[in-house]
């Protein structure tokens, strides 16, 4: 813990307590007392956004599983029987529904935010590399979450999304029916794919419990990118940060609660309002906007890989398209190592701001192309992209650790928010 | 101050543009562009109008439903608020008119009841699919919601803000007053099937199914069109898809008005907190 603990026993119970199992000090040490830089801005609220996303899930989860049938003939009208007929249904449904977009959302800022700031580097590397470990679970229970209507969709990005794996080589055919249930998508896979879509959420909630405790050793970054010298430098995080997060947290609510209310199928796709049908294929199969950047990756490998001018392959483009979609994940483990400029904040590092914000557009731009056909320009620009999108971690980064010059830091977080304030003041 | 709006705008932005996705991923041509229509029910003010779902129940019951089913609606839910609004002696008498299927009972059949659902049109698919060109005709209950139009750029964008849900009513209307008498030269059109410039591929194994004053409205206010037909059906079916769309939005109003209170209350007990640290 960033500090010496403060917490006092108010009373006996407390104290006996404490004696016994100090979890209100863990409390007060954590949620209460915790110095907190004082120069946070608003991209610092939304771990505590996430945190009550997660909540949102976890608690209308459990609700619509009361509900809902796990078996490929009365999955989808369960979930109609929901909207329907349950109590409450439709809204309980279009919050679990818009809630992972909303997740999402926030989790891109979340993550974008550590970019930006530099939060990745040392003595956070774990914290970050936890968020990432938080990230791809979240993928995975997103994924299995989609199947679980069984509609069109949920059928066919499962075909799709499980059909990746058989690339791998040797093993692919036999995870593929592991993962399945059997040679195609069909009532196993939704009653395996219900089971974890329940579990993962929990392991979520673990990791992050992980990811917290990894942030209060050594403390939040902040703006600056500056360590905490002395007491100056930060407030309490109650009643500072709890106020601002929570104004912060209702400000989000309601663009959340706009979708849920106004335009709860806005997010999705029409054809997950059609039944599962083996026999009848989409005319195009697209995921959830949240994966797709990655899909994007996936389908911009559209070469062999293997000896030029010869009939050797050694990756096929297949076998390719995964490989980049998951190194696009695996190398944000990397990142606390390939970026080895000691300034953290991008504020003080005048190139590196530059390729952030391309990669930022990139991604966005991988995201609109891996909802297009992977035809003809499309693919061209995902090429580029996705070259943009590996560059900036394996050469810019560490370049430009090298080559930059960076801005002066200030002294102190203190020093730094009275430059801000004097500014203002004699601006205004 | 100016910290947090420039922090609102890059927000918003990063949110907009993240929540494109799906539209785009929607907007794949298929038909001819169709053309939005004006519903009642659309926006976030918009209510079902009570008269215009009664007259697409009848339409639907004396033209649609001899082929298609609607699995999912129960005769009840035409008494339940926010729908065509029958009363309760109403609809027993109309679920009375239907004979049911009921294994639990000894000649497996009786008049209908208010809990029932709609019946079947047909004892099974085989039998459906006969009937209709080999192609089982889709069942209503969600149908205007698996349906929609595509919005073209920037339009998908305004469609976040305007709440725009209506696809499906809006292609169905198109579809059913989308006929061609005759395909366009080169395009072979089999026996049983029928030219329709929304529908995709344009080959649909649907007769048109309205013509001008086949469907008798009560009074003579309202117009015994094709038009007037097709818009009334397709609101109905959107409220076959959505019964709670009503009260869904009326509570979203209170949701959205506490939210907003709520933000404004911690935002000014936030400013207070901080006005005398420096951050
Ligand atoms: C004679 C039987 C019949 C009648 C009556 C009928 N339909 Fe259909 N309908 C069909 C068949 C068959 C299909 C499937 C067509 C296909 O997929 O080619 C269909 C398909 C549809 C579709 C889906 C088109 C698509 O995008 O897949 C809609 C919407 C529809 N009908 C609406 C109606 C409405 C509204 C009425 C009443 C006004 C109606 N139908 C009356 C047979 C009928
Ligand atoms: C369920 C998802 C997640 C939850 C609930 C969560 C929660 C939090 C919380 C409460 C904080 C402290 C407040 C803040 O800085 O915003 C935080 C900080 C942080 N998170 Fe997460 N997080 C999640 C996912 C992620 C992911 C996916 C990543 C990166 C891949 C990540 C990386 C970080 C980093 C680097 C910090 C430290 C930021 C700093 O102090 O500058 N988190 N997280």
């Amino acid at each position: 813990m960033a500090g010496q603990s403060t917490y006092k026993p108010s009373n006996g119970f407390t104290k006996w307590l404490d004696d016994r199992l100090p979890i209100m000090r863990l409390g007060y040490d954590s949620f209460v007392d915790f110095p907190t830089p004082r120069n946070l801005n608003y991209w610092w609220t939304f771990g505590g956004i996430l945190t009550v996303c997660l909540g949102i899930q976890i608690v209308t989860g459990i609700i619509l599983a009361m509900h809902y049938t796990p078996e490929a003939t009365m999955a989808f009208n369960s979930v109609e029987h929901i909207r329907r007929d349950v109590n409450w249904g439709r809204i309980i449904q279009g919050t679990h529904a818009v809630g992972a977009s909303m997740f999402f959302i926030a989790v891109y800022i979340h993550m974008f935010r550590g970019m930006y700031y530099g939060s990745y580097k040392a003595p956070r590397e774990i914290l970050w590399m936890l968020g990432v470990v938080i990230f791809l679970l979240m993928m995975a229970t997103a994924f299995f979450g989609y199947v679980l209507p069984w509609g069109q969709m949920s059928f066919w990005g499962a075909t799709v999304i499980t059909n990746f794996f058989s690339a791998v080589p040797v093993v692919g055919d036999a995870i593929l029916q592991l993962l399945r249930g059997g040679f195609a998508v069909d009532n196993p896979t939704l009653n395996r794919f219900f089971s974890l879509h329940y579990l993962l959420p929990f392991m979520i909630a673990g990791v992050v419990g992980l990811h917290i405790w990894a942030l209060h050793v050594p403390g939040n970054n902040n703006p600056a990118g500056i360590p905490v010298k002395s007491k100056q430098d930060t407030v309490p995080f109650h009643p500072y940060y709890t106020l601002k997060d929570g104004f912060a947290i209702v400000v989000f609510l309601i663009p959340f609660a706009w979708f849920v209310f106004f335009a709860p199928d806005i997010l999705g796709h029409a054809d997950n309002y059609i039944p599962a049908n083996s026999q009848v294929t989409p005319t195009h199969i697209v995921p959830e906007w949240y994966f797709l950047p990655f899909y994007a990756i996936l389908r911009a490998i559209t070469f062999n890989i293997g000896i030029p001018f010869t009939d050797i392959t050694f990756i096929d483009s297949k076998l390719g398209g995964v490989i980049a979609m998951f190194g696009a994940i695996v190398v944000l483990f990397f990142l606390p190592w390939l970026d080895r400029s000691p300034v953290r904040s991008g504020g003080f590092r005048p190139m590196f701001k530059w390729f952030f914000w391309l990669q930022v557009i990139s991604f966005i731009a991988l995201g609109y192309l891996g909802s297009k056909p992977a035809e003809g320009t499309y693919v061209v620009f995902a090429q580029i992209f996705t070259a943009y999108y590996f560059a900036y971690f394996l050469i810019i980064l560490p370049v430009l650790s090298r080559i930059e010059t960076p801005k002066a830091l200030p002294a102190s977080i203190s020093e730094s928010v009275l430059k801000v304030e004097a500014k203002s003041a004699t601006t205004a | 101050m100016k910290r947090m709006t420039s922090f609102v705008r890059s927000a918003l932005v990063a949110g907009l543009v993240l929540a494109s996705g799906p539209a785009l991923a929607a907007g794949e041509s298929h038909g001819a562009p169709a053309e939005r229509q004006d519903w009642t029910f659309g926006g976030l003010f918009g209510t079902y109008d009570e008269n215009q779902l009664q007259r697409g129940f009848q339409i639907f019951r004396e033209v649609c439903s001899s082929c298609h089913s609607a699995n999912l609606l129960a005769f009840r839910n035409l008494e339940e608020d926010g729908g065509p609004g029958f009363t309760e002696g109403q609809v027993k008498a109309l679920a009375a008119e239907y004979t049911v299927q009921d294994d639990t009972i000894e000649d497996g059949e009786r008049p209908g009841i208010p809990a029932d659902r709609w019946p079947n049109p047909f004892p099974d698919e085989f039998i459906a699919k006969a009937a209709n060109n080999g192609v089982v005709p889709p069942d209503f209950s969600v149908l205007a919601k698996a349906r929609s139009i595509e919005s073209p750029f920037p339009i998908w964008i305004v469609n976040y803000f305007t709440a725009y849900q209506e696809g499906g009513p809006d292609y169905i209307y198109n579809l059913l007053t989308g006929y061609h008498e005759e395909a366009p030269e080169g395009v072979d059109i089999a026996p049983g099937q029928y030219y329709n410039e929304h529908f995709p591929g344009n080959k649909l194994s649907m007769a048109p199914p309205l013509a001008d004053g086949i469907v008798d409205y009560e009074g003579d206010e309202v117009p015994e069109t094709t038009e007037q037909y097709a818009k009334d059906v397709a609101a109905f079916m959107m409220w076959v898809a959505d019964p709670h769309l009503v009260h869904r939005k009326e509570t979203g109003f209170k949701v959205m008005l506490f939210l907003v209170l709520f933000a404004g209350l911690l935002y000014l007990a936030k400013r207070k907190l901080w006005t005398d640290v420096a951050h």
